[in-house]
């Protein structure tokens, strides 16, 4: 108990840090987040953690999501779904600012976080990265022992504290400490691929964050190390909130509390197909009762 | 309909084994024309590999033969001398160590970080990163006697008027060895997935943070591969180092701001003495050259073998 209460402090500090870059100083005005944001909000609190308003993205000057809004709540889980080059993965991306690795991406829009402009002029990406994780659609662990890959992120933010415990309570937190207890300084490779794609989130733990995104982070496993995942997902959301991309729509309907529905549109002579929200709900409406007659074709499988 | 089928009949028999004749007959039999065919490719590709090892063949037997009688411990411990019976290696020895270790701490961060900047920050779509790219690849191509003048020129004389002392002789090896280590750097940082780099950025680690503790740490067994083969080639030339003034014949020690010398270089001054006792010295010390060639580039395939990270 005692450990959590240390995390969530420890994140609420970095987030009263802001996003401002370190060298920037006092000057910045750092991103404050109200008091009832801080502690024990409590699963599914109905507190907006992103909203969305009207984003689109382009990749040199060719749109690949249009005109998405919605709101993304703290301690839940929220799916995106939809059929393949819909633009899932590129409005994920946005959500910390992966697609400004991409030279030619551009985000139009606004993308508030707890209330402040993430594309706002001050904002430092990789301010938005320390509080905003990751984990990706293939397992990516760091060519490092197992202890290595976990140590990195808080080395090199500078976090202070026993490496061994930080790095202990994230393989904890991952469900992955009892596998890999004995043999921490083993090559990440050395594990398989669910024990790694775990020990991507368990690294992603490690530093703390506000938001973990996960960008079909089943797609590359076998239903067991499936099950763990999402068994995981179910724990995470207790301390983190959750973006989720998946093609799998049970794997939606099982882990997630909302769900985005996102189809691919055409312009008029259809040479230009992005990405557009069709329907977004809580999870449970959207797969027994959706509004929208493309959302049922869809998660009934009469389409996709 | 017809009558039952008796496998055991004697009928059945025959025809069992008449099929099974054909069969082999099939498969057995290869068209003349190509099994000539594949033997004269076979032979034309063996011969490809026979005359490359009858070169080195050649030429380490050769000097086997003529520097046998000089091949000893006198080679590297003795220092050069106008008397055949008494010159060996060792200032020319311990010249090239002084060029090498200077080559080393200039070749290692120029071509790395050129290359880290060709990778990770050049623009590859820009017209100025392909243009110094093409560059880079022609450089490595340029004679090394080109680069001799360029270093007398530039380094040796005005405007860096350093005159004819180790670090000419280092400065201009360097830029002779340089575009090999960038070509061989850029690979082993081009290898480096980017899911990896995503992955640090991901957990807000900065560019720099992501290069310095991931990306080079992977490429290091290919970097250094590349740095050992430039090495050795730089171990070997003797043309740039004629016009800078190379000391052909020194028989004092050479330090870091001496006048400077080289093994391939007191090597050559030997193959132009009349004396026949210098013909086998010098043989000696082609020996030794080659030997310590074989055993860097040995290093460095095993270094490549063993480290390399496999994605």
């Amino acid at each position: 108990m005692s450990n959590q209460v240390t995390q969530e402090e420890r994140r609420t500090e970095q987030r009263q840090t802001g996003f401002a870059g370190d060298g920037a100083g006092a000057a910045r005005p750092a991103i404050e987040v109200r008091a009832e944001f801080q502690h024990g909000a409590g699963c599914g609190s109905g507190e907006k953690v992103f909203e969305l308003q009207d984003i689109s993205v382009f990749y040199a000057g060719v749109p690949a999501v249009r005109d998405i809004s919605m709101d993304v709540f703290r301690h839940e889980v929220t799916a995106l779904i939809g059929p393949s080059g819909c633009g899932k993965s590129t409005l994920i991306r946005c959500l910390n600012r992966m697609n400004d690795l991409i030279p030619t991406a551009a985000v139009e829009g606004h993308l508030l976080y707890h209330g402040e402009d993430l594309y706002g002029p001050k904002v430092d990406p990789i301010q938005v990265r320390k509080l905003i994780g990751m984990v990706f659609q293939k397992p990516n662990p760091f060519p490092k022992s197992i202890y290595d890959n976990i140590a990195f992120g808080p080395r090199v933010l500078g976090m202070d504290g026993d490496m061994d415990e930080i790095v202990e309570r994230a393989l904890r937190s991952a469900a992955l400490w009892d596998e890999v207890k004995d043999r921490l300084d083993a090559n990440a490779y050395s594990m398989s691929g669910g024990q790694q794609q775990r020990l991507c989130i368990a690294r992603c733990i490690a530093v703390s964050p506000d938001v973990i995104l996960m960008d079909e982070p089943c797609s590359a496993l076998d239903p067991i190390s499936t099950g763990k995942i999402e068994d995981l997902m179910a724990e995470l959301k207790q301390e983190f909130s959750i973006v989720i991309v998946t093609h799998n729509m049970q794997q939606a309907a099982r882990v997630s509390d909302r769900t985005a529905f996102l189809m691919v549109e055409l312009d008029a002579d259809e040479t230009h197909r992005w990405g557009r929200i069709v329907e977004y709900d809580e999870t449970e409406k959207i797969f027994t009762n959706p509004s929208d007659q493309r959302t049922e074709d869809y998660v009934t499988g009469k389409v996709g | 309909m017809t009558a039952e089928f008796d496998p055991r009949s004697a009928r059945a028999q025959v025809a069992i084994a008449g099929a099974k004749g054909v069969t082999a007959e099939v498969l057995s039999t290869q068209p003349r024309k190509d099994v000539i065919r594949n033997t004269i490719f076979a032979s034309l590709l063996f011969l490809a590999i026979a005359i490359a090892l009858a070169g080195l063949c050649v030429l380490v037997g050769k000097n086997l033969v003529d520097g046998w009688s000089r091949l000893n411990l006198d080679l590297i411990t003795q220092n050069n001398s106008s008397n055949p019976a008494e010159a060996g290696l060792r200032n020319a020895i311990i010249g090239t160590l002084w060029i090498m270790l200077f080559v080393i701490g200039m070749l290692v961060p120029l071509g790395v970080g050129a290359a880290v900047f060709l990778e990770e920050y050049g623009n590859r779509n820009s017209r100025l990163i392909r243009l110094i790219e093409v560059n880079i690849q022609n450089l490595a191509g340029v004679p090394s006697i080109i680069y001799g003048l360029l270093g007398l020129a530039f380094i040796a004389r005005a405007p860096l008027n350093l005159g004819y002392v180790v670090l000419t002789a280092a400065m201009t090896l360097t830029l002779l060895v340089l575009p090999v280590v960038i070509l061989a750097s850029r690979e082993a940082i081009r290898a480096v997935p980017a899911s990896i780099r995503e992955g640090s950025l991901a957990l807000g680690a900065t560019k720099w943070q992501t290069i310095r503790r991931q990306v080079l740490p992977a490429s290091i067994p290919g970097i250094a591969t590349g740095v050992i083969l430039a090495i050795s080639r730089a171990i070997g030339e003797t043309a740039p180092l004629i016009p800078l003034g190379a000391a052909t014949f020194v028989t004092f020690t050479p330090g870091p701001f001496t006048d400077f010398t080289a093994m391939p270089v007191t090597i050559f001054n030997w193959v132009k003495q009349p004396q026949p006792e210098f013909q086998a010295l010098a043989a000696a010390g082609v020996l030794l050259l080659i030997a310590l060639l074989v055993v860097m580039n040995s290093f460095a395939i095993w270094l490549r073998n063993r480290y390399e990270q496999t994605w």
